[in-house]
C-alpha cells in the first residue's frame, strides 16, 4: 500500500501559547496521514512545542503583532518541520549545558537539549527578513532514528 | 485531556495530583500555584501525582525544579508518584530523574515520609 505524503503544510501563528494546541494537531494529522507510529509523534510533538515556545517566548517577546512560521513536510524518510520567528535572533551556541552540574538546579534552558535529544537533526539559521530559522528533522526509519536512551 | 490540579490529603502528606499537560502558558502555572500553595499553607509532606499526566515540556519541568527549590528551602520534601514512562523519560535525559524521590505506588510514596 502506497503512503500519501502531502506537501508541506505552512501556518504563520501569532504569538500566543494557545496556538501550541493547533500546531500540535497539524502534527498530530500529518502523523495519521504518513501512518508514524505514537512514540515518534510524541516525541515530535515535544520538539515541536519546545521550538514554537522559544520562537513566541524569546523571538518574538509574546508580541501577538509578530507572527510564527512554521512547515511541516519531508519526503518518504523524513518528517521536516521549519520554524521561524520575527525576533532579534541569537547565537545558539551560547546556551548553557542544562547538564552541567551548575545548571542543573535551574527553572529555564532545557528547550533546546530536548529538541535535539528527541529529533535527528536541529539546526539554526538567520530568516530571510531577520529572526531565527528553525530546521529539524525526524527520521522514519527507526535504525537511524535518535531514541531516548534510557536506563 | 483538559489540564486540572486536585489536592487531597493523607494524615499529614498533601497528595497533588496533576492531570493533563504540564506545560507552557497551562498546566505549568497550575501546579506552581498549587504546590506554592499547599507549602505557604504549612503542608511539609508534598506527594505530586503524575499518573494523569499527558505531556511536560522545558517549561513544565523548570516550574518542577523551581518546586523542589522552593519546597526544600522551607524545609518541606516534595517527592514524585506515579510518572508515566515518556514523564520519566523527560526527566532523566536532563539528569533530573536523580534529584527526585520517585515511587511507583502510593502506598510506598506516603510510607516514605515516615
Amino acid at each position: 500500500m502506497s503512503i500519501s505524503i502531502p506537501g508541506p503544510i505552512v501556518l504563520w501563528l501569532s504569538s500566543r501559547y494557545e496556538n501550541l494546541e493547533l500546531a500540535q494537531a497539524v502534527l498530530e494529522h500529518v502523523c495519521r496521514v504518513r501512518g508514524i507510529g505514537t512514540d515518534a509523534e510524541h516525541w515530535m510533538g515535544v520538539a515541536l512545542r519546545e521550538a514554537l515556545a522559544n520562537a513566541i517566548k524569546h523571538g518574538n517577546r509574546q508580541d501577538p503583532a509578530k507572527r510564527v512560521y512554521l512547515s511541516l513536510g519531508g519526503g518518504a524518510d523524513a518528517i521536516e518541520i521549519l520554524v521561524g520567528d520575527e525576533g532579534e535572533g541569537f547565537e545558539a551556541s551560547a546556551v548553557a549545558d542544562p547538564l552541567a552540574p551548575e545548571n542543573q538546579m535551574k527553572t529555564s534552558g532545557r528547550g533546546i537539549f530536548y529538541m535535539k535529544t528527541f529529533m535527528d537533526e536541529v539546526t539554526f539559521a538567520r530568516g530571510e527578513n531577520g529572526g531565527t530559522l528553525l530546521s529539524m528533522k525526524k527520521n522514519l526509519d527507526t535504525s537511524t532514528q535518535k531514541g531516548v536512551n534510557t536506563p | 485531556m483538559k489540564t486540572s490540579v486536585t489536592t487531597r490529603d493523607v494524615g499529614d502528606v498533601k497528595i497533588i495530583e496533576l492531570h493533563g499537560k504540564i506545560t507552557i502558558g497551562a498546566g505549568d502555572l497550575q501546579m506552581r500555584e498549587a504546590i506554592h500553595a499547599a507549602v505557604t499553607g504549612g503542608s511539609m509532606k508534598l506527594l505530586v501525582d503524575m499518573k494523569d499526566v499527558t505531556t511536560i515540556d522545558s517549561s513544565g519541568v523548570g516550574e518542577l525544579v523551581g518546586c523542589y527549590t522552593t519546597a526544600t528551602h522551607k524545609g518541606a520534601k516534595l517527592k514524585l508518584l506515579n510518572l508515566p514512562p515518556k514523564i520519566s523519560d523527560v526527566l532523566t535525559v536532563t539528569q533530573l530523574i536523580t534529584v527526585f524521590d520517585v515511587f511507583s505506588n502510593e502506598k510506598d510514596g506516603l510510607a516514605s515520609f515516615s
